[in-house]
């Protein structure tokens, strides 16, 4: 039995077409079979709302008296890309505002939406054709020319979930990860996620109709970074048509601004295959749980997943129980699957065949850099004292050596380190004694292998000006000084 | 009932608490405590009926007394029910209800600030 979309058009028209939610869909063909599920349903409904940072809208504003030709651009002073022609520009969602705090290109975006006037400027060189050098006014969505969302890559269908080894909290586009595993966080809605309804893109593609915070939008292709199963969406709408509702401006701390954006993609159920794809479970659906701690391109995997599991709301580490939070929310996931099904039934929402298939097969490549320095290339020699050293003795040796480290070694074990101002504050207040009184226990050390940016981090984050590095048993190899990384990631 | 206790450079060294306690008989239950050298918070549970006692006990010692009624507070205007929050909530006083909305258990909300600190539309804020 075979459904054209044509078919499935005619249905909507004459409002008697089937349609029902992902949720629904998985009872239906457990209980019917595939075969049967088809000829019964004719459009399943699935959605999605998470925080999807590659997102964004284009704008033109119309043309000023006299013209002007944007070189810069702000809106609410955040800036815009405009290096197309005179006043288009594209404003991401995570682009943060220049003056204020926890806002950002998404916050711009929602008050729009919400039908708030927000300010433009801009900034140019001046032309003959273009005289106008800088302009400050206001805009709202009806005083532009165009303003289409158009999102490089949403809809995920599937993502690494989130966790953190380390023994500090991690502020994260994943929020905040508490640390020794304290925590995990995932994104993705699983069964009811559009991608994993259709996993072989056979009717989500190049022209499907979509619905999009609100809006009736366009699958434009396969989105940035697009490598299935972990299968991503370039997607387009009208931004004048949309609705607050569906959308909403976010900041994760420490991280910065993000969009959450509300998605629905009917998928028409031609065939008993379609009905089998869309009986999908979260038990079905794996991804891998990764580690933050490690601040690397490639994260260690800590273990394999269900989605089953993470909505579970627990997930075991290490034989101890971990708590777990989506930052998609189902809730509004589920609230887009039941507008877009009224919508169909309705006749207001007909459905598209794709003008063209998206790809199946697609890797994520890595960037290509020149090369990555490592601690290693940048490390010194250093010298080492025990425990037992008396205080005026390191003293001597941080003056002979012109050092302000000295690493404290026991069993040839890194145990401490202490620095000038450490005896500094020994001799201030008359303290005698040996070293182990002052010492600093809780080290922060680096490997020769981390990168020197990771380093460097370490030493911002800390407020430290070295650190010594050590192999896997702990044994001081040298020392790097944040004069010696600046110099080089400077350079 | 939940007191939230405020001390100051002097009441912060006594041992209010144990006073209290002797004085009354009430049970105390510290749920959470932020003690300095020059002052203090720490929040308590009490018995309902023995709240009022304790509180004036604790207000004759010295110590600034506010009766928590509310938990932290979520504005579902702003909430789109990411629960982000849930598994930071060290008391597990944030949870899905069976609409999969985020609700809080005022309970067991223990007034630490911690969601506050990671909801990513500030739907979430406490009450003083």
């Amino acid at each position: 039995m075979v459904k054209t979309i044509e078919e499935i058009n005619q249905k909507i028209r004459e409002e008697n077409v089937v349609v029902v939610t992902a949720a629904e869909m998985k009872e239906i063909v457990e209980e019917l079979g595939a075969e049967k599920a088809a000829k019964e349903v004719d459009v399943v409904t699935t959605g999605t709302f998470g925080a999807m940072c590659s997102s964004g809208a284009f704008f033109n504003f119309g043309h000023s008296d006299p013209p002007i030709k944007m070189q810069r651009v702000w809106m609410n002073d955040v800036e815009a890309y405009t290096g197309i022609a005179a006043v288009d520009a594209y404003l991401g969602a995570a682009q943060l505002s220049e003056t204020v705090e926890e806002y950002g290109g998404s916050h711009v975006i929602e008050e729009l939406v919400k039908g708030r006037e927000v300010e433009l400027k801009a900034t140019a060189y001046g032309t003959d054709c273009y005289p106008r050098k800088e302009i400050v006014t206001e805009i709202s969505l009806e005083d532009v020319n165009q303003a289409v969302m158009l999102n490089p890559r949403n809809a995920y269908q599937r993502y690494n979930a989130a966790t953190n080894s380390s023994d500090r909290i991690l502020r994260t586009y994943m929020g905040t990860l508490l640390p020794n595993f304290g925590n995990v966080t995932f994104a993705g809605t699983g069964e009811i996620s559009p991608l994993n309804n259709d996993p072989e893109y056979r009717t989500i593609g190049v022209g499907t109709r979509i619905f999009l915070c609100g809006a009736k939008g366009y699958v434009i292709g396969e989105g940035t970074q697009h490598a299935p199963p972990y299968g991503t969406l370039m997607v387009k709408g009208n931004l004048k048509e949309m609705k607050p509702e569906y959308m909403r401006a976010a900041y994760f701390p420490g991280y910065g601004a993000t969009l959450f954006v509300g998605i629905g993609i009917p998928i028409p159920i031609l065939d008993a295959e379609m009905a089998r794809f869309t009986a999908v479970r979260n038990s079905e659906i794996e991804t891998k749980i990764i580690d933050f701690g490690v601040a690397r391109r490639d994260r260690p995997v800590v273990r394999k997943v269900t989605y089953e599991e993470l909505i579970s709301g627990k997930v075991e580490i290490n034989g101890e129980e971990v708590r777990v939070s989506p930052l998609s929310s189902f809730y509004m996931a589920e609230k887009i699957m039941k507008e877009l099904k009224r919508q169909i039934e309705g006749g207001e929402f007909l459905l598209t065949a794709p003008v063209d298939r998206i790809p199946t097969k697609e890797v994520l490549k890595p960037m290509r850099q020149r090369e990555i320095k490592v601690v290693k290339s940048v490390m010194v020699e250093t010298y080492t004292i025990s425990p037992d050293t008396p205080i005026e003795e390191a003293a001597r040796i941080m003056i002979d050596k012109g050092i302000n480290h000295l690493p404290v070694v026991e069993n040839d074990v890194l145990v401490g380190i202490i620095t000038s101002w450490d005896i500094a504050k020994a001799v201030a207040r008359t303290k005698k004694g040996v070293v182990r009184e002052i010492m600093t226990r809780r080290v922060i050390y680096t490997h020769p292998d981390e990168p020197v940016e990771v380093a460097a981090r370490k030493m911002e984050k800390n407020n430290i000006s070295a650190l010594p590095v050590v192999d896997s048993k702990k044994r001081v190899l040298g020392i790097v000084t944040s004069e010696d990384l600046s110099k080089l990631i400077a350079r | 009932m939940k007191l939230l206790l405020r001390f100051d450079s002097r009441t912060v060294t006594e041992p209010v608490l144990s006073k209290t306690t002797l004085k009354t008989g009430a049970l105390i239950n510290i749920l959470r405590a932020s003690v300095g050298a020059r002052r203090g918070e720490i929040l308590i549970e009490v018995d309902d009926e023995k709240a009022k006692e304790v509180e004036n006990i604790l207000k004759e010692e010295g110590v600034e007394v506010i009766e928590l009624l509310e938990a932290v507070q979520k504005d579902d205007e702003k909430c789109v029910h990411c629960g982000a929050c849930v598994s930071i909530c060290p008391t597990e006083a944030i949870s899905f209800n069976g609409e999969k909305r985020v609700i809080v258990n005022a309970e067991k909300c223990v007034h630490c600030g911690a969601c506050v600190k990671v909801c990513p539309t500030k739907a979430l804020s406490l009450p003083l």
